[in-house]
C-alpha cells in the first residue's frame, strides 16, 4: 500500500507549557470516512489541529502528499486540505451565499477574484448541502443545523479532497447531528477523505470506516469499529462498564451502559 | 456584480459603490463651501479658478494659501483615521478596538505634550506625537501578544494603557509652565486651524504608501473576522496579514494625530456608519477612508461656522456630529 496523503510522524503537540501528547503517530487512510473519539481532553482535537497545521508539533512533522505540511505554501495547503474549525465567527450581516462563497479564498487572486469556476464550486456546495433556498438569507437568522450546513457548504466549495471537522454536531439537536453526519457519509462517499472528531461513540460506530481512539494523548486503538470497539476496550478508555450489542439499523457496534446497581436499603415493612 | 476580462475578474458591491460616489461627491461639495466660506466669501467660480492658478491675487491668497490647505489637512486625516480605525476595528472584531480606546491617539499625545514642554516646533510635536503612537502601539502589540495577538486581549492591555497615558498625560499638563499646557491644551482637542501644506503632504505620501497596503490586506483581514482557525484552514497566513495590518494602522494613526492632533471619534465612527450604510459584512477600507474624510472636513466647517467669529476646535465637533448619527444609525438597526 503507498503512503496515505495525511500522517503525522513521532508528534509532540503542546500548547506553552502543557503537553498534550508525545511520540503521537496517525495515518489516515485515503478515502476513509476517519472518526477520532475519545474522552475529554484526551488531546483528540489537539490532533486534529496539527493534522491541519492550526498547531505546529513541537516533534515530528504531519506529512501532506509526501511533504512536510508546514513546508508547503500555506494557500496550496488549502487546496487540498479543509478544516471546519469547532467555532467560527460568523461576519454580521453577511448572506449564506457570501459566506460559502468565502470558501473560494485559496483559488482567488487580487486580480482573479470571482472566476466561473468559484461560481460552480459555490453552486454545488449549496446544492450538496441543501442550503441553495437559503442563498440570500443572513446566516445570523438561520437555526443551528442550517447554520452549521452553511459553514459545511463554505468548506465544501474550498473543493479539497481531504476535509477535517472538528466535532460538527457539538450543540446541534439529535435530528440536526444525524443530518450532519448523513451529509458527510454522503461527501464520503462522493470520494472525499473525511476526518472527524466526535463524542458519541455510537455515532461514531455507526459512520466511520476508520476509527481511532484515543486516551491521554495516545492512540490506544484504530481500524473498523466493528473489529475494534469491544466492553473490555470501552471500559479502558472511558472508565465505562458496558455490553456491546449491534446496531439493529446498520449492524455496527453499539454501545449500552451497564444500568447502575443501586445499593439503597430494603424498605421495612 | 463580478467584471471579468479575460482571466481576470473582480468583484464589485453596487451598493458600496454608489456609497463610495457618493461619499466623494459630499467631500467635494464640502471641501468647495469650505474654501468658498468665511469672513472673505469667494464665488465658487473664483475658487476653481484660483485652484488651477487661474484668480485674482486676493483668491489666490484666501484659497491656495489659507483655506485650500486646512481643507486638504483635514480630507487627508480623516482618510487617514477612518482607515486606521477600519484596521483596528477589524483586527479586534471590536468597535472599542479604536486606536482612540487602545491607547495610541493617548500615546501621540504623550509624545506631543512631551515636545511641546521640550519648546519644540510644530515639526517636532509632530514627530513627537507619530513617535509616542509608534511606541505605544509595540509596546500595547507585545504585552498582548501570547500565541499570537488575540482581539479582546488587544482591547484589555490598550484600555489599560489608555487609562495609565491619560494619567501620564494629566500630570505633565500640571508640571508645565502655562504657555506650554495652553498650547499643549488647544493641541489636545485636535484642531485643523492653522494648518498649511506642510502639515497636508506627510499625510499625502502616507497615505498614498498606505492605502494600497490597506487594500491588498483587506481580504484576508476579512477571512481573519471568522476566526483565526477558520481564515488559515483557508490559507491565510493571519499572523503575517496582521502584522503588516496593525504596522499600516499604526503609520496612518500616528501621521493623522502629528498633523491634526488626537481628534476624536473619526476612527471609531466612520468604519461603523461605512458599513452601515454600506451593509458589507467585514471591512470597508475604502468607504471608512471616504467616511472619515468628509465627517472630518465636514465637522470642521462647521466648527468654524457654527459660532463665528468663535472658532471651535474641530476635535469637539466630530464628537457631537459622529456620536449623533451613529446613535441614530444604531437606532435604526434595532427594527
Amino acid at each position: 500500500m503507498d503512503a496515505p496523503r495525511l500522517s503525522g510522524t513521532d508528534l509532540t503537540l503542546a500548547y506553552d507549557q502543557r503537553v498534550v501528547a508525545t511520540d503521537l503517530s496517525v495515518a489516515i487512510p485515503d478515502e476513509s470516512f476517519t472518526v477520532i473519539i475519545g474522552p475529554n481532553a484526551c488531546g483528540k482535537s489537539t490532533l486534529l489541529r496539527a493534522l491541519a497545521r492550526m498547531l505546529r508539533p513541537r516533534k515530528g512533522a504531519v506529512h501532506l502528499d509526501g511533504s512536510v505540511i508546514t513546508s508547503l505554501p500555506s494557500k496550496e495547503v488549502a487546496r487540498r486540505l479543509g478544516l471546519l474549525p469547532q467555532s467560527s465567527i460568523v461576519p454580521d450581516g453577511i448572506s449564506v451565499a457570501d459566506l460559502v462563497a468565502r470558501g473560494r479564498y485559496p483559488h482567488q487572486r487580487l486580480m482573479r477574484q470571482w472566476s466561473r469556476a468559484d461560481e460552480a464550486a459555490v453552486t454545488e456546495a449549496m446544492r450538496a448541502t441543501d442550503v441553495a433556498e437559503l442563498a440570500d438569507r443572513i446566516v445570523d437568522e438561520l437555526s443551528g443545523g442550517q447554520r452549521q450546513r452553511v459553514w459545511l457548504a463554505m468548506a465544501l466549495a474550498q473543493e479539497t479532497p481531504i476535509l477535517l471537522l472538528d466535532e460538527p454536531t457539538t450543540f446541534l439537536d439529535i435530528s440536526h447531528q444525524i443530518e450532519v453526519l448523513d451529509l458527510c457519509a454522503d461527501l464520503h462517499e462522493a470520494g472525499r477523505t473525511m476526518v472527524a472528531v466526535l463524542h458519541d461513540l455510537n455515532q461514531a460506530c455507526r459512520y466511520a470506516t476508520h476509527l481511532i481512539v484515543m486516551r491521554a494523548g495516545e492512540v490506544v486503538a484504530e481500524g473498523v469499529p466493528a473489529e475494534i470497539v469491544t466492553s473490555e476496550l470501552v471500559r479502558r478508555v472511558f472508565d465505562l462498564r458496558c455490553e456491546i450489542i449491534q446496531d439493529p439499523q446498520t449492524g455496527t457496534p453499539m454501545i449500552v451502559p451497564e444500568a447502575r446497581r443501586r445499593v439503597t436499603a430494603p424498605a421495612l415493612g | 456584480m463580478t467584471v471579468r476580462v479575460g482571466p481576470w475578474s473582480v468583484r464589485l458591491a453596487p451598493r458600496s459603490l454608489l456609497v463610495c460616489a457618493a461619499l466623494v461627491a459630499i467631500g467635494c461639495g464640502v471641501a468647495v463651501a469650505a474654501i468658498a466660506t468665511g469672513e472673505f466669501t469667494v464665488s465658487v467660480p473664483d475658487v476653481l479658478d484660483a485652484l488651477f492658478g487661474q484668480g485674482t491675487p486676493v483668491a489666490e491668497l484666501i484659497v491656495s494659501k489659507l483655506r485650500a490647505p486646512r481643507v486638504v489637512t483635514g480630507l487627508l486625516v480623516g482618510a487617514a483615521f477612518g482607515a486606521g480605525g477600519a484596521i483596528f476595528q477589524s483586527l479586534t472584531k471590536n468597535p472599542l478596538g479604536s486606536p482612540d480606546f487602545i491607547g495610541f491617539s493617548a500615546g501621540a499625545s504623550t509624545g506631543g505634550i512631551v515636545a511641546v514642554i521640550a519648546g519644540g516646533s510644530a515639526m517636532t510635536i509632530a514627530g513627537g506625537a507619530l513617535a509616542g503612537c509608534v511606541v505605544t502601539a509595540v509596546l500595547v502589540y507585545a504585552l498582548a501578544f501570547r500565541r499570537g495577538v488575540q482581539g479582546y486581549r488587544l482591547v484589555l492591555v490598550g484600555i489599560g494603557a489608555n487609562t495609565l497615558l491619560l494619567a501620564v498625560n494629566n500630570y505633565l499638563l500640571t508640571r508645565a509652565d502655562i504657555n506650554d499646557a495652553a498650547t499643549a491644551g488647544a493641541w489636545l482637542t485636535g484642531s485643523l486651524s492653522g494648518r498649511g501644506w506642510e502639515h497636508a503632504i506627510p499625510v499625502a505620501v502616507a497615505l498614498a504608501v498606505l492605502l494600497p497596503v490597506c487594500a491588498l490586506v483587506a481580504r484576508p483581514m476579512r477571512m481573519i473576522e471568522m476566526g483565526d482557525d477558520a481564515a488559515k484552514a483557508m490559507g491565510v497566513k493571519v499572523e503575517a496579514v496582521r502584522a503588516v495590518a496593525v504596522t499600516a494602522g499604526v503609520l496612518l494613526t500616528g501621521v493623522a494625530t502629528a498633523a491634526a492632533g488626537p481628534v476624536v471619534f473619526v476612527a471609531l465612527a466612520a468604519p461603523q456608519i461605512a458599513r452601515r450604510l454600506t451593509r458589507s459584512p467585514g471591512v470597508t477600507m475604502g468607504a471608512s477612508a471616504l467616511m472619515g474624510a468628509v465627517l472630518l472636513t465636514a465637522s470642521d466647517l462647521v466648527a468654524q461656522r457654527l459660532l463665528a467669529p468663535t472658532q471651535l476646535p474641530v476635535g469637539v465637533v466630530t464628537a457631537a456630529v459622529g456620536g449623533t448619527y451613529l446613535a441614530l444609525l444604531l437606532r435604526k438597526d434595532r427594527h
